[in-house]
Formats: structure tokens, C-alpha cells, sequence
């Protein structure tokens, strides 16, 4: 269905080629999950299946891209959309119109079907996505796992015989990522469509997946086999499968019930070893295991905070005590009031009733020089508070805005991030880079409290390995940190504590293994593998399994 | 083809082209006159309709805007009037210190004395800019703008697409202004005044470029602008027709509302203008290779709202040419201003409408519709409220009263509340 030969894709003024000399065929009705560190060329290997790149991108492509056997050579994507679909990892970006019957119509309307053709299919796309009783919505009110349904029916309708979905779940809470995919699940069982796939939580998607296809990168070949195989070895793996590793399960388990099945065995010797250790890179607070020494000096505190948009309640009579050398996660659905509570504590906006206390000051009457020097925040688009042209102007701002002497920022940037090309243009870094550069701003001014909206977005998992350490040791040093996200792997690693939210009010408040254990939204999968057992990470286990062996 | 009877009673959208049509008479009404009475009349009978008939979709909020728009209108001008403009004879209200400007500025004075004629005089050229574009809402409020174009020609289709995809990041530019705002005070930087403002606009335009390439990349993909092969000679005839008769239009359009100009040469070209826009429309939509989904049907009641909006033009054109002082009467006394009955009638047909369409659907009615909007376009609370749906958001919101028709999906049915916050899917 798909055939890549000898498929080079060099970007204009790119030094090296992005992608050079991929071969690969995927039969009809396959789902193939593209996996790679970020950077390696997954997008592009995508794009290229539909022309966008490089008809869309510019750039130079060697080789051929045959789909349904037409070739994008001589198909720009709107003479291919009729074969290939196309969902984004924002769908909001890509809609056109704004409501759900409309959007569904949309691509069958450029493809000049007749009426009667797309009124059928419209009925058949919104009951085969459970869209039914959303089809007079407006898009705006939609949830996101809703949208993610709404853009996939949307270019269902043109009845397309391969669908490519480039980070299709990052952006969702576990809940409607899990929406999204079973809808997957059931286009590819029913309607035996073939599935190209990229997406960097591949605990979320492995498990569907008929074969592995690893872009490592650089010049390297790519690597194409059955999953299992294929990630005994590669360097990014799902959680249960670093544990399959670990303990050298064979054949390899993908999913928490193969691994469950192996996992007898290990559970027995687990609960013989007692609880799980602290990490043994850190001395201080860390509460992941109950017992642990309590945390520092109070921070920031919340009392009876209630925000107000209009006819909506963000926030609902929040009380929350923010300790030094606690790493706090905020979890929830999207919407639940997250990112309202990291504004409020910013001064972002005003409480409307009850008040926001960070280092005993209202964070909404502070200048902006003060603020900084009580509380940092990385928002979900790190860009957002990068202005310069290069890092080094980047970092000789920060010290400026901060007061500190010259270098201070570049000392942090170097510990947070090695050897980061102080003449690169910061939009050009890579996620986890962008991400470590703005961590370092934000440090430079030494808020005692530190808040991240949704860290690991974009994140690989080795980057998100690093984010964790360096978490680890801030929280050592005595920062109070706040992690707004849906990663549950994330805060099961970093967090000392979880609250999550629902409605704007607080639901649950408490040691982030004993929150999340048995949750079945919010455990992570070393957990669920290890119920009731309270481990959450391999890293425990790891670290567990040598203490007793 | 249901009678009138039947059609006027189940609710339905009516076609946008009829409302557009039906307000473009009464503006032309408004912009030819400068008789107040006429203007009020004007403005009665379009907010009569529009509350009589807008749905309650985010776009039926817009006679609201345009006519507080309005009055900002009628005061910039009075007031423009007062400190600059050149009296005109009659009573003095009362008079503002006038500044004396230099030589070089001679005949504009700032100050001076107030008259009531040209008070008068001002506040109504205001009224009548005011009235043009509480019509121009009323419009918007009665017909969602994107469901205007899927009734555009095949050939215009894609201009509109862009168009309004233009108009829609207007609301995304705002979000992330407010955005990027919040973030620049989290560097320390003041987040206010000009300093404040241009170290923004940088990453905004940044953030737009993204947003309208992704957009553009998604449309591309979805078959936006596939052609069919047209021979060459037919592309320039097409090319020739269409433009001649967009100048056509335009000459002809402004000979008609400017009631100084001679109606005769207004007609005609207006007439012969569109009749070459027409077939040019028509070859050029054979590159096309466009369906639509679900047109809007044009029944009785779109004949009767469009035929009342002409014949409120045409009522105002006769008054024209048998009684032209009364459209642009002498404005003081008050008492002797003339209502002319042949545009009176016109106006007064035009509010049928409110009575002989069909009511808007109840579907698009949802109070969810509404509030998120506001929500999101309000608060900005950046993409995680825009992407919240109603439902999950807050408990016992409006969103409640919804009927909800099946069992799918529990996410938008209501708060749920369980321990752990989390979602079963169907």
C-alpha cells in the first residue's frame, strides 16, 4: 500500500540529509508504528507518504514515495487526498470549519462527491466514532479527545485506504487518549485501513501495533520487524518493557496484562524486599515512598482560592501548602483547572475570591521583577519566553532581568543541558533542549518555587530521563517544584506528592504512591503490572531487586 | 415543496444569501438618506428581526457589537464636529475655548462656537454610518458568515475559504497575545506599555505563521483546490468576464448609494456588470471540481425576506426621485422633519421577516455554544480552557440542562466525581 525506495529527503540549507536512502513497503490493513528519538526524521518520513513533503515543506526528495500506486513525485496532497488522511497532533489547527457535521463534510466536498454519497458517509463516520450526538456542536466546545475523534472522522469520510497520524495522542489526558485509539483499533479491525503511526508514548500505543518500524537517526538504516524483537534493543521503550528487559522476561511483554502474567514471580520477591528504596541519587525529600523526612519551610500556599471566568468556576475553594523540596503533580483532566492554579500562583490571574500566597506575597500585586525572584514558571510552549536570537543573547538577558552577575544563567544552562551551541537560534533547538534552556532562565533568579505546565510534551524518553534527574536534584537543592501534566510515568518518577483535580476542586491530595496505585487512570504501568504492590518506576524495581536480590 | 404554512413553522436556518440580501436593502435605505426618522426606522425594524430570529451560535452576539460600535460612531463624529468643524449658522449651545493654530493651518479651526445645526448635523451623518452597520450585523447575527460561502459560486469558493480563515485568527491572535503576555512577565520584563507590546508582537506573529501553515498544510491534504483541466482560451475569457464585471459592480453599487449621483448611470452597469460576473463565475466554476454538503434550500420564505429587503431599497429609491427633500430634509425643528410614505412602506414590509421564516434550529441553540465560547474568547485561559468541553468543566453549568440523546460519550454528559477523576469510555 505504501512503498518507500531509496526515499533521501534533504531540507533546504540543511547540512545533512533528514532522512537518506529508507526503504520500506507496508502491506495493506497494517498498522506500523514509527518509533525514533525526537529530531530523527519521523515527521518527515510521515509527511513524505502524503507529498507534503516535500510539495508542502520545499526541500529535496531522492528516491520514491508510491502510494495506492500513485507516485507524490508527480501527485502534489490534494491530488492524494482521496488515499492518504492526514491527523495532526493539533487538531484544532486543521480544521476549516466550525462545526462537527461540516467538518466531517469538508474533504468529501473538495473531492466533489455527490450529495447523497456524503450525507450516507457523514451518518456512518459519526456512528463509527460515536460523534453522533455531537454533530451540531461547535468545535470550540469540544473536549480534546472529541476534537482528535472529530479530525480523524474528518478525513475518514474521503474513505481513504491509509491513514498517517503524527502524534495523534500526545496533547490528552490518559482518559481520551484512550478514546481516540480504540476508535483507531476499530477503523483498522473493521475497516482493514492501513495505519502509519508515530507517537513518543509508546506506552499508549505498542500494544496495536502489527510492526516496529525505528528511524535511529543520522545515517543509520532503519530498523523494521515485529515489536517485541525489535524492542529488546532499541533506545526508547515503554516502562513495561525496561521492566520486561530488566528482569529478562522472554518473549518481551508490550502490554500490562502480558506483563502481569510474567510478573508472578517478581511480585513475590518485591514484597519480600519490603517497600521500595528511595533513589539513591538523592539524599533529601524524596516522598515517593511513604516514611520519607518531611519536606522543608512552607513556600507558597493557597487558601479558599476560587477563580472565576465569567459563568465558569476554574477554581473551587482550593487549599494546597507548597513545602521546600517538594515536587508536587498536578494531574487531572484537561480543563480541570490545572493550568488556573499555576496562573493564579504566578499572579496570571486575580483570585476571585479566597488568596494565592507564594513567599508571603499576593503573586498578582508584584512587579514583574520581584515575581521573578519568588516564582518560576515554564509554560507549555517554552518559546513563549524566549525572545533572543541566539542562546548566549538568551542567557545574558536572563542574568540582566534577573540582577545576578554575567555567566550565571550559562553556568545553569551547562549543568541543566551539556554543551548547547551558545550561537544557535533557540527556535532551532530541540524540544528537550528549548525546554532546558528556559528551565535555566527561569533558575537564574532562584525562585524557591518552580512551576512546569505540562513538561513532557514533545519530550523523548531519554529526554524525559534527564528532566527527571534534574528535577530530582532541584528539589534536593530545596525548590518547591509543581508539575502540571498527564504524564502519569512522569509524576510516578519526579513527584513526591500528587493532587489531582476535578471541576476546579481538589479530589485527592496525597503521596503519589498511594494516589496513583489502583487508580486505573492515573497508575503507571509498573504500577499496574505490580498491583497492589506500591512500586511505580523500573528504576525501583531496579534499585529493589538489588538490594535483595 | 412544502406551502408557506408548513415552512414557516419547522424550524430551519434560513439561506444566509436571503438575510445578506434583505439587509444589503435596508443598508442601502440607510445610506441614502439623512432623515433621522428614517434611520431610527431603519434601526427598529432590523433589531425587531434579529431578536424576533437569531439563533443563539456565538455569531448571533454580533448586532450587539455592531451596534455599540455604532454608537462609538455617532460620538467620534459629534464630537470631531464640535472641536473642529466649521460652525454652522444658528443657534449657540454653547462654546469651547478656541486655540489659535498657525498660518499654515489655516480653515481648520479647533474650538470656537457651538452650534445646534451642526450638532444636529453631525450627530445624524453618525446615525446614518451607525444604522449602515447595525445592519451589516444584523446580517452576521442572522446568518452564520461561513455558511454564506457554501452558498458562494463554485469560483469564489476558495477566496471566501481564505477570507475567512483570515477573519477566524483574529480570535487566535488575542489568545495568544494574552498567552505570550503572561509569559513575558514570568521573565521579569514589564508586561505593559509600548515596550511591553513590541516585544510581544514578535512571537505572536511567530505563533500566527504557524498556526495558518499547519492550516494550510491540513487543507492541502483534505483536497483543498483540486482543479479539473480547462483549455487555456476559456481560463482568459473567464479571467476577462470576471474582473469587468466585479468593475461593473462596483461603479454600479456606488451610483446606487450615492443618492447625489444620477440613478441612471447606477443601474445599468450595475446591472450589465453582474450579468458579466455571472457567466465568468459560471465558466470558471467548471475548473472546479467541488460538491456541497447539505446546500441551504431557497423556498418561499427566502423569496419573501430577500423581496422585502429590495423593496425597502426600491422604496427609498422612488422616494428619491418624486420627493428627494425628504430624504435629506432640514433638520431643525424637529417637530417638522417629513416621514415620506413610500419609504416608510418599504421599511414596514421588511420586518416581515420576523414573522414568515421559519424559527432557527433548536440544535445550534445548545447554552453550551455560547458560554465556552465566551470562555475561551474572554479568559484566554490558554489551550487547555479552549480545548475543555462544557461538560467535563464545571458542574452544574448550564450544560446540565442539555439533552443528551444516547449513551455516547459519557466525557460530555456531565461532572463526574469519582475518586480518581477518571473516565470511563463507552
Amino acid at each position: 500500500m505504501i512503498e518507500l525506495q531509496q526515499l533521501g529527503v534533504t531540507y533546504p540549507d540543511a547540512a545533512a540529509p533528514t532522512l537518506a536512502d529508507v526503504d520500506l513497503y507496508v502491506p495493506e490493513g497494517e498498522l506500523c508504528l514509527v518509533v525514533g528519538r525526537t529530531g530523527s526524521g519521523k515527521s518527515t518520513l510521515l509527511r513524505s507518504v502524503n507529498g507534503l513533503v516535500p510539495h508542502f515543506t520545499g526541500g529535496t526528495l531522492s528516491g520514491r514515495v508510491l502510494v495506492a500506486g500513485r507516485d507524490t513525485a508527480t501527485h502534489p496532497p490534494r491530488e492524494l487526498a482521496d488515499v492518504v488522511g492526514v491527523v495532526g497532533q493539533d487538531p484544532t489547527s486543521g480544521f476549516v470549519t466550525d462545526v462537527v457535521e461540516e467538518e466531517l463534510a469538508y474533504g468529501m466536498e473538495s473531492l466533489g462527491l455527490p450529495g447523497d454519497v456524503m450525507r450516507r458517509r457523514v451518518e456512518e463516520t459519526l456512528d463509527l466514532l460515536g460523534l453522533a450526538d455531537l454533530r451540531d456542536r461547535a468545535l470550540s466546545t469540544l473536549s480534546g479527545g472529541q476534537r482528535q475523534r472529530v479530525a480523524l472522522g474528518s478525513v475518514l469520510t474521503a474513505h481513504p485506504s491509509v491513514l498517517v497520524l503524527d502524534e495523534p495522542t500526545s496533547a490528552l489526558d490518559p482518559p481520551a487518549a484512550e478514546e481516540v485509539l480504540a476508535a483507531l483499533q476499530r477503523l483498522v479491525h473493521d475497516l482493514g485501513i492501513t495505519v502509519l503511526l508515530a507517537e513518543h508514548r509508546l506506552e499508549r500505543v505498542v500494544q496495536y501495533a502489527d510492526r516496529l518500524v525505528h528511524i535511529p537517526g543520522g545515517a543509520a538504516p532503519l530498523e523494521v520487524g515485529d515489536p517485541a524483537r525489535l524492542l529488546a534493543t532499541t533506545p526508547v521503550a515503554p516502562p513495561v518493557v525496561e521492566l520486561g528487559r530488566l528482569i529478562g522476561w522472554d518473549p518481551l511483554p508490550l502490554t500490562v496484562r502480558d506483563a502481569r502474567r510474567h510478573a508472578t514471580d517478581l511480585r513475590a520477591r518485591l514484597s519480600a524486599a519490603g517497600r521500595p528504596q528511595p533513589p539513591a541519587t538523592n539524599g533529601a525529600p524524596y516522598a515517593g515512598t511513604s516514611g520519607a523526612p518531611a519536606p522543608g519551610d512552607q513556600v507558597a500556599v493557597t487558601c479558599e482560592l476560587t477563580v472565576r471566568y465569567g459563568p465558569i468556576i476554574a477554581l473551587r475553594d482550593v487549599d494546597l501548602e507548597l513545602r521546600e523540596g517538594e515536587v508536587l503533580a498536578l494531574m487531572g483532566r484537561n480543563g480541570s483547572g490545572k493550568t488556573t492554579l499555576l496562573r493564579a500562583l504566578t499572579g496570571v490571574v486575580r483570585p476571585t475570591s479566597g488568596a494565592a500566597r507564594v513567599g508571603g506575597a499576593a503573586p498578582a500585586s508584584l512587579r514583574p521583577k520581584e515575581l521573578i525572584r519568588k516564582v518560576g514558571l515554564v509554560p507549555q510552549e517554552p518559546a513563549d519566553l524566549l525572545y533572543a536570537e541566539t542562546v548566549d543573547a538568551e542567557c545574558h538577558a536572563a542574568d540582566r532581568d534577573a540582577d545576578v552577575a554575567a555567566g550565571s544563567c550559562r553556568v545553569l544552562l551547562d549543568r541543566l543541558v551539556p554543551g548547547l551551541d551558545p550561537t544557535a537560534h533557540p527556535r532551532d533547538l530541540s524540544e528537550g533542549q528549548r525546554l532546558g534552556l528556559v528551565l535555566a532562565i527561569v533558575l537564574t533568579s532562584a525562585p524557591p518555587v518552580i512551576l512546569l505546565d505540562e513538561p513532557t510534551r514533545g519530550l523523548d524518553y531519554a529526554a524525559k530521563a534527564r528532566l527527571i534527574g534534574i528535577l530530582r536534584e532541584l528539589a534536593t537543592d530545596g525548590h518547591a517544584i509543581v508539575l502540571a501534566t498527564h504524564d502519569v510515568e512522569l509524576a510516578a518518577a519526579a513527584a513526591t506528592r500528587t493532587v489531582v483535580l476535578a471541576d476546579g476542586e481538589v479530589v485527592v491530595d496525597g503521596p503519589t504512591d498511594e494516589v496513583v496505585v489502583g487508580s486505573p487512570a492515573f497508575a503507571p504501568q509498573v504500577a499496574k503490572v505490580l498491583a497492589p504492590l506500591p512500586w511505580l518506576t523500573v528504576e525501583q524495581v531496579a534499585r529493589s531487586l538489588e538490594v535483595a536480590p | 415543496m412544502p406551502t408557506l404554512r408548513t415552512d414557516r413553522i419547522i424550524p430551519r436556518g434560513l439561506h444566509p444569501g436571503a438575510w445578506w440580501v434583505w439587509a444589503i436593502g435596508l443598508a442601502t435605505v440607510a445610506s441614502r438618506t439623512r432623515n433621522p426618522l428614517l434611520l431610527l426606522l431603519v434601526l427598529s425594524v432590523a433589531g425587531y428581526v434579529v431578536s424576533a430570529r437569531r439563533s443563539n451560535a456565538p455569531w448571533a452576539r454580533a448586532f450587539i457589537v455592531f451596534l455599540k460600535l455604532g454608537l462609538v460612531v455617532i460620538a467620534i463624529r459629534t464630537v470631531a464636529q464640535v472641536l473642529l468643524g466649521t460652525p454652522l449658522p444658528g443657534t449657540v449651545l454653547f462654546s469651547v475655548p478656541e486655540f489659535p493654530l498657525p498660518d499654515w493651518a489655516a480653515g481648520v479651526t479647533v474650538g470656537g462656537e457651538v452650534t445646534a445645526p451642526s450638532v444636529m448635523a453631525s450627530a445624524t451623518e453618525g446615525l446614518r454610518l451607525a444604522t449602515v452597520l447595525a445592519c451589516i450585523g444584523a446580517a452576521n447575527a442572522l446568518a452564520n458568515p461561513k455558511r454564506l460561502l457554501k452558498s458562494l459560486p463554485a469560483a469564489l469558493y476558495e477566496i471566501g475559504v481564505a477570507l475567512v480563515v483570515a477573519l477566524s485568527f483574529a480570535p487566535s491572535l488575542v489568545t495568544s497575545v494574552q498567552r505570550i503576555r503572561a509569559a513575558r512577565r514570568l521573565r521579569g520584563r514589564p508586561d505593559r506599555g509600548v515596550r511591553g507590546i513590541i516585544s510581544v508582537a514578535m512571537p505572536v506573529l511567530e505563533d500566527a505563521l504557524d498556526r495558518s501553515l499547519s492550516l494550510a498544510a491540513a487543507m492541502d491534504s483534505r483536497g483543498y483546490g483540486r482543479r479539473a483541466d480547462v483549455a487555456a482560451a476559456t481560463r482568459r475569457l473567464t479571467a476577462l468576464l470576471t474582473l469587468g464585471g466585479v468593475l461593473g459592480v462596483a461603479i454600479g453599487m456606488y451610483g446606487l448609494l450615492d443618492a447625489s449621483g444620477p440613478t441612471a448611470m447606477g443601474l445599468p452597469t450595475l446591472v450589465a456588470g453582474l450579468l458579466a460576473a455571472a457567466v465568468g463565475l459560471a465558466l470558471a466554476g467548471r475548473r472546479t471540481v467541488r460538491s456541497r454538503y447539505r446546500p441551504d434550500p431557497w423556498r418561499v420564505p427566502e423569496w419573501l425576506t430577500a423581496g422585502t429587503g429590495v423593496l425597502a431599497a426600491a422604496g427609498s429609491i422612488a422616494t428619491g426621485i418624486f420627493d428627494p427633500a425628504a430624504l435629506n430634509p432640514s433638520l431643525l425643528p424637529l417637530s417638522e422633519l417629513p416621514l415620506p410614505a413610500l419609504a416608510t412602506a418599504g421599511l414596514l414590509l421588511a420586518v416581515l421577516p420576523a414573522w414568515v421564516t421559519p424559527p432557527p434550529p433548536a440544535a445550534v441553540t445548545a447554552p453550551t455554544t455560547s458560554t465556552s465560547r465566551q470562555h475561551a474568547g474572554t479568559s484566554a485561559d490558554s489551550a487547555e480552557a479552549a480545548r475543555t468541553s462544557p461538560g467535563r468543566d464545571h458542574a452544574g453549568a448550564p450544560d446540565a440542562e442539555r439533552p443528551v440523546a444516547g449513551p455516547a460519550p459519557v466525557a460530555a454528559t456531565g461532572p463526574r466525581r469519582d475518586e480518581h477523576a477518571g473516565e470511563a469510555t463507552p
